[in-house]
C-alpha cells in the first residue's frame, strides 16, 4: 500500500530548477531513500512532501488522497527530522520532547509518558534536565529524533540522519533506526551515504541534479549492474593444468585466474556450481572457498550516475 | 480541543522562556519605567502626571509588545525552531495568535506600571477604568501586530530591532502622545492619522481626562481595522516568505 506518492514534483527557486519532475512513492511500512549528492534536491524534496516548501509543479498524496495545497492534515501524520537539529536551545531534553509532544495535541499524560520512554530507548535519560544547547552533535541528533516520533506518526522523515556525527552515535542512529522500521514506521530517508543506503533502505532512488536517475528495490538496482554472474574459486592447486580440460567441459563460461588460486568464472547465465565444484574435486584440485561476486552498490551507483564516490564525500565535508 | 493544546503549549513556552526570563522581564519593564520616571518626575504638578499618563501608557505597551516579537519570531525563525512550528498541524493563523497572545499580555502588565506609578503622585479618580483597560487590550493587540509585521519582514533580529525604532520613535512625536494632535505642523498632521497609536492614545486621554479628540467608537474600528490589516499582512508574508 502506497503512503506517499509523488507525481511530477517540481520546484523553482527563481528560474533555478532544484528539483526537475520527479515520480516516486513510499510503500507503508517500508524504508525508502533517496541517495544523492549534495544539492541533488533531497532536502528540497523533503521540504515540497512536509509543507515547508511551496510545490512549483505536481502532485503529492497521501493514502491516495492529494494533499499539495495543503499540508495541514497531512502532518498530523508525519514526524520530520532536519538535518540540522532545531529543537529549542534554553529547553532542556524533556522539555523539548514534552513541547513537540503537545504541538501535536497529545494529551498532557500522553506525552509525558512518551517522553519518558522516548529518553529511555535513545539513552538520553541522564540527559534529560541538561539544557539542549548543551548537548554533544551526536545526543542533539538523537534527541531530535525522539522528538520527530514522540506523537508516533505513519511516516518519519528523516533528512541525512548520520552526517556529521561521530561513527560510534551514527551507528546507534542506525540501529534505533531499524527498530523503528520493526515496529512498523514508514521511514523515508535520504542520505549521501552509500553504505547506508544499502544498509538501511529497502527501496532506494538515485537523485541527482533533481532528477531521479533510478529507482528500485536494492535487489533490483544490484541486478540491473550486474553485468554477467561471476563466481571466484579458490582452489588448492593449480588451475593451469585442467585449463583446456576445463574449456572442452564449460564451452560457455570464461575464466580469468587471480593471486593466491583464485580463479573467476564468469558466464552471462545464471550459474550451476555443482558441476563445476564436481569438476576442480575429481582433478585433484580442492574447493576452499566459492563466492559469488556480486558488484556493491557503489559500483551501481557510480556506474549509473557517473559521479565518483570520493566526490560525494568531499563535497559533503567541503561544507561544514 | 487538539489545536488548543498546541495553542496553549507554545503561549506557556514563550512566556516561561521569554517574557519571564529576568533579563527580558527587566527589559520589557525598563521602558515603561524610564518613560514614567522621565516625564513624571519632572513634573510636579500633579495635573501635568494626569495629562502625560495616556502617553506613557501607550508607549509602555508598544514597546513592550514590539521588542518582544523581535525575539519570540524572529530570533526562533534564525535558529530554525519556528520550523517546527510550520510543520506542526494547526493552521498558520491558530500558530501566529499562539504566538503573538504572550506579547498581548505582557503589553497590558506593562500598561498598568504607569499607572501604578501615577497613583503614588496624583489622585486617580474620575477615570474611566473600563475604557482603559479596552483601550489597553486594543492597543496592546495592535502594537504586537505592528510587532509581528516588522518581525516577518526582516531576518535579523537586530534588523527587528532597527525596524521597529524606525516606527517607534516618530510615533511618541505625532501620535498626539505628549504634543496634542492639533499643534503639530500641517504637513505632519496627516502622518499621525495613518498611525495606529494616535487612536489608541486618543481614547486614553478621553478615558483619563475626557479631553480626546477622535470620536472614540471611530478610533476603536481604526485599531481594529489596523490589527486586522497587520495580522493579514504578516500571514500573507509568512506564507510567501518562510514557506518558500
Ligand atoms: N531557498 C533556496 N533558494 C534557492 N536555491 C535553493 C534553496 N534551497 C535549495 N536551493 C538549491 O536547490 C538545490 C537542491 O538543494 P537541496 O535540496 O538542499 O539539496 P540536498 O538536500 O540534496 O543537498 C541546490 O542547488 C540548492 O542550492
Ligand atoms: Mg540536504
Amino acid at each position: 500500500m502506497k503512503i506517499i506518492e509523488a507525481e511530477n514534483l517540481k520546484k523553482d527557486y527563481n528560474g533555478f530548477s532544484a528539483v526537475k519532475g520527479v515520480n516516486f512513492h513510499i510503500n507503508r511500512g517500508e524504508i525508502f531513500g533517496f541517495l544523492g549528492p549534495n544539492g541533488a534536491g533531497k532536502t528540497t524534496t523533503i521540504n515540497m512532501l512536509t509543507g515547508l516548501a511551496r510545490i512549483s509543479g505536481g502532485r503529492v498524496k497521501l493514502l491516495g488522497e492529494d494533499y499539495t495545497r495543503n499540508h495541514k492534515k497531512a502532518q498530523a501524520m508525519m514526524g520530520i527530522v532536519p538535518d540540522e537539529s532545531n529543537l529549542y536551545e534554553e529547553l532542556n531534553g524533556w522539555e523539548n520532547l514534552c513541547f513537540c509532544g503537545a504541538l501535536y495535541g497529545m494529551e498532557r499524560d500522553r506525552r509525558e509518558k512518551r517522553a519518558r520512554e522516548l529518553l529511555e530507548q535513545f539513552g538520553l535519560e541522564d540527559a534529560s534536565s541538561k539544557p539542549f544547547k548543551a548537548y554533544s552533535k551526536g545526543m542533539k541528533r538523537k534527541l531530535t529524533i525522539a522528538a520527530g516520533i514522540i506523537h508516533e506518526p505513519e511516516i518519519l522523515f528523516l533528512d541525512e540522519p548520520t552526517t556529521g556525527i561521530d561513527v560510534a552515535f551514527a551507528r546507534q542512529i542506525r540501529n534505533l533506526i531499524v527498530d523503528l522500521h520493526d515496529r512498523g514506521t514508514t521511514i523515508f530517508l535520504t542520505t549521501h551515504y552509500i553504505e547506508e543506503a544499502e544498509r538501511l533502505c529497502e527501496r532506494l532512488a538515485f537523485i541527482v541534479e533533481g532528477e531521479i536517475v533510478r529507482e528500485g528495490t536494492v535487489e533490483e538496482l544490484m541486478r540491473e549492474a550486474q553485468g554477467e554472474n561471476i563466481v571466484n574459486f579458490t582452489l588448492g592447486g593449480d588451475f593451469n593444468e585442467v585449463k583446456k580440460e576445463f574449456k572442452a567441459v564449460f564451452p560457455d563460461y570464461g575464466y580469468r585466474i587471480g593471486r593466491d588460486s583464485v580463479i573467476s568464472v564468469h558466464s552471462p547465465e545464471a550459474f550451476s556450481l555443482l558441476p563445476l565444484v564436481q569438476f576442480f574435486e575429481e582433478r585433484g584440485l580442492p574447493v576452499y572457498e566459492a563466492k559469488i561476486a556480486r558488484p556493491s552498490l557503489e559500483e551501481v551507483f557510480v556506474k549509473v550516475t557517473g559521479i565518483e564516490l570520493k566526490k560525494m564525500q568531499n563535497q559533503k565535508e567541503g561544507r561544514g | 480541543m487538539k489545536t488548543w493544546i498546541a495553542f496553549a503549549n507554545i503561549l506557556m513556552k514563550d512566556m516561561r522562556n521569554y517574557y519571564l526570563k529576568p533579563p527580558n522581564i527587566s527589559w520589557g519593564l525598563i521602558f515603561p519605567v524610564a518613560w514614567t520616571l522621565m516625564f513624571f518626575l519632572r513634573s510636579p504638578v500633579a495635573v501635568e502626571v494626569r495629562d502625560l499618563l495616556p502617553g506613557v501608557i501607550s508607549l509602555s505597551i508598544l514597546f513592550g509588545t514590539t521588542s518582544m516579537l523581535a525575539v519570540t519570531i524572529t530570533f526562533e525563525r534564525k535558529s530554525r525552531s519556528f520550523e517546527r512550528l510550520l510543520l506542526a498541524p494547526i493552521s498558520l493563523n491558530l500558530l501566529m495568535l499562539a504566538k503573538t497572545s504572550g506579547a498581548i499580555i505582557f503589553g497590558m502588565v506593562n500598561a498598568f506600571i504607569p499607572v501604578v506609578f501615577a497613583a503614588f503622585l496624583t489622585s486617580l479618580q474620575g477615570i474611566n477604568w473600563l475604557m482603559v483597560l479596552t483601550s489597553v487590550i486594543f492597543i496592546a493587540i495592535t502594537s504586537t501586530f505592528l510587532g509581528l509585521f516588522i518581525a516577518v519582514s526582516v531576518s535579523q533580529v537586530f534588523e527587528a530591532q532597527t525596524f521597529s525604532n524606525f516606527f517607534r520613535f516618530p510615533m511618541i512625536f505625532l501620535c498626539g502622545l505628549f504634543i496634542p494632535l492639533q499643534d503639530l505642523p500641517v504637513f505632519l498632521q496627516p502622518l499621525s492619522y495613518a498611525l495606529p497609536l494616535t487612536y489608541g492614545a486618543d481614547i486614553l486621554k478621553t478615558a483619563v481626562n475626557d479631553n480626546g479628540i477622535i470620536p472614540v467608537p471611530l478610533s476603536f474600528l481604526v485599531l481594529l481595522a489596523f490589527s486586522a490589516l497587520l495580522f493579514a499582512y504578516s500571514i500573507y508574508n509568512v506564507n510567501r516568505k518562510w514557506i518558500s
